[in-house]
């Protein structure tokens, strides 16, 4: 008994002993001092105590470039040009670069830590990237698992985007909070406000949690995101193919795209599996009407049950594109839905001699 | 007591009774890290640093602690918690002065820690009674035994980058091979000293 007791004293104290000994080592050895961090060939410079990484000393400093892991360094978004003071590259980072980026010092901001004078390079527009709160308006179930969340910002006041980027909304989850990417679906007139529309994932932490909003509580995120560009060129003809919620950046693309050019020509295909998933279908047939440019395709890919009445097309959303889009060099193409949606339209595309650079998606 | 001279002992622990090549412990990270003769060379400077500490520390700690309050059947959990310890300030140590090395040495420097050489040592020390100086003489010796082997293993493998190894024996089973034979010479050495 006596023994049990010392036994479990000494070890204890021992482990006591030893934590103390790691805990001072670890402030005298990982002290890395002030360093000074430069962006841009010095539009942006602050100060920073060395030892973190270099993901949360920019977001520390309100610089908010992409990221969907967390810093985990599993999805690859967080890529800055370090031109000076990184270190040597990671094996953690390689997988997710290539060799043209790792030659031009492209490195995972996750993985850097900063212990030295680091001098960076990031993309301009990411330095107009901002972190808002805001208060939900309203919340409208879509269908049985997508709802429209409409949100009010509060501060900053005002979110200029282009039509079809994304934000990242903070959502809490028990091992801490973590962004997630949603697109803006309402147009980028409307600069006082965003629209998302989510649909629930089961076990989805985000969806989860903006499903569970209520309205009049407040949200953050951080935005706008996105290398969607819609060309300025009213002769470009446009094409829209999306899947169940990739409805929102579609969305954003054709209100935006009529507030300025109404007669330019947008094909939209929108694809779902029963009349059950249909939603904003009425809305876009009126706006059909009044722009006789715009042309509006449901395509439900389920087999009709008894008391479904549909008489539009039926199939994967593919095939309508491939019975009704022409061949045709000046147009651009936003997809946004599941990969093998994207992966059997982009083929599509390509024998439409649409071109690469002219095709952008989100895959989901 | 031992009686074995401090001289005798640190001179046998890095030939006669070198820990790798006579007592085959710690072969894991000696077949991985024995690619490239500085990694060896960092990872050897590293071991001997951990074994050299940990030796005294565990020393101190089972004559001082463990005897006089008769718990020494501690000794195992408490060895590996002091092991454990000081790699994690090893590793702080090495990532601020050698960043280099840091990232070479990778996933083996946490990887000391249950490097059955080092606990080897403190075990030995236990079992052959040594006082305070042999133990440490003892873990100096072995470290730097350590290191000699996985550095002479590293140059040996940078040569054989050039040599027709047959197909069937290259990586560790040509590793094996040429290290039985190292150990097979430093037994050599064998009748000139004697540990127990």
């Amino acid at each position: 008994m006596i023994v049990g007791v010392t036994a479990i004293l000494v070890t204890v104290g021992i482990f006591i002993g030893l934590a103390a000994g790691l805990i001072i080592a670890e402030k005298r050895l990982a002290n890395y001092g002030t360093c000074t961090v430069l962006l841009n060939e010095g539009s942006v410079v602050f100060e920073q105590l060395g030892g973190i990484t270099l993901l949360s000393t920019l977001y520390e400093h309100k610089i908010f470039i992409p990221s969907a892991c967390g810093g985990k360094g599993s999805c690859g978004y967080c890529k800055v040009r370090v031109l000076s003071g990184g270190g040597p590259l990671l094996p953690t980072e390689t997988p997710y670069l290539s060799r043209v980026e790792q030659r031009a010092g492209v490195r995972l901001a996750c993985q850097v830590k900063v212990k030295e004078n680091i001098e960076l390079w990031i993309p301009e527009e990411l330095l107009e990237v901002k972190e808002y709160h805001a208060k939900v308006a309203s919340v409208q179930s879509l269908t049985h698992d997508i709802k429209e969340i409409n949100l009010d910002l509060i501060e900053p006041t005002e979110i200029k985007h282009r039509p079809g980027q994304y934000v990242q909304v903070l959502a809490s989850s028990p091992e801490g909070p973590v962004y997630r990417a949603y697109s803006i679906s309402s147009p980028t007139y409307e600069k006082n406000k965003v629209q998302l529309i989510v649909r629930l994932v089961p076990g989805g932490i985000a969806s989860t949690y903006l499903h569970n909003l209520k309205e009049g509580e407040e949200i953050m995120f951080t935005g706008p995101f996105g290398e969607f560009r819609l060309s300025e060129d009213p002769e470009t003809d446009v094409v829209l193919v999306g899947g169940g919620a990739g409805m929102a950046p579609i969305a954003n693309i054709i209100y935006s795209i009529y507030d300025r050019w109404p007669d330019r020509h947008v094909n939209f295909f929108f694809g779902v599996r029963s009349t059950h998933d249909i939603f904003y279908l009425e809305e876009f047939e009126k706006l059909a009407e009044k722009h006789k440019s715009f042309k509006v395709t449901y395509a439900l890919s389920d087999p009709l049950k008894e008391d479904e009445k549909w008489d539009g097309d039926t199939g994967f959303i593919h095939l309508s594109l491939d019975r009704r889009l022409a061949p045709k060099h000046r147009q651009q193409a936003f997809l946004c839905g599941p990969p093998p949606m994207i992966e059997a339209v982009t083929e599509v595309l390509k024998e439409k001699k649409l071109h690469d650079d002219n095709i952008f998606y989100d895959k989901f | 007591m031992n009686s074995t001279p401090v001289f005798v002992i640190f001179v046998a622990s890095i030939f006669t009774n070198n820990i790798l090549l006579a007592s085959f412990l710690g072969m894991c990270s000696f077949l991985v890290c024995s690619n490239r003769i500085d990694t060896a060379f960092g990872l050897g400077a590293a071991v001997t640093f951990v074994m050299l500490f940990t030796t005294m520390i565990d020393y101190l700690i089972y004559h001082y602690v463990l005897i006089p309050l008769k718990l020494e059947f501690l000794s195992y959990i408490i060895f590996i918690a002091v092991i454990a310890a000081f790699v994690q300030f090893v590793e702080m140590f090495v990532e601020r002065f050698s960043p280099k090395l840091y990232y070479a040495l990778g996933i083996f420097l946490p990887l000391i820690t249950v490097n059955c050489a080092i606990l080897g040592a403190s075990l030995f020390m236990v079992l052959r009674k040594y006082n305070f100086a042999q133990s440490t003489f003892f873990g100096l010796g072995s470290g730097i035994g350590w290191a000699l082997a996985i550095a002479l293993m590293a140059g040996l493998r940078e040569k054989m980058g050039y040599s027709n190894v047959p197909a069937r024996l290259r990586g560790p089973g040509i590793v094996m091979l040429v290290t039985g034979i190292i150990a097979m010479a430093f037994m050599g050495f064998a009748g000139m000293l004697k540990l127990q």
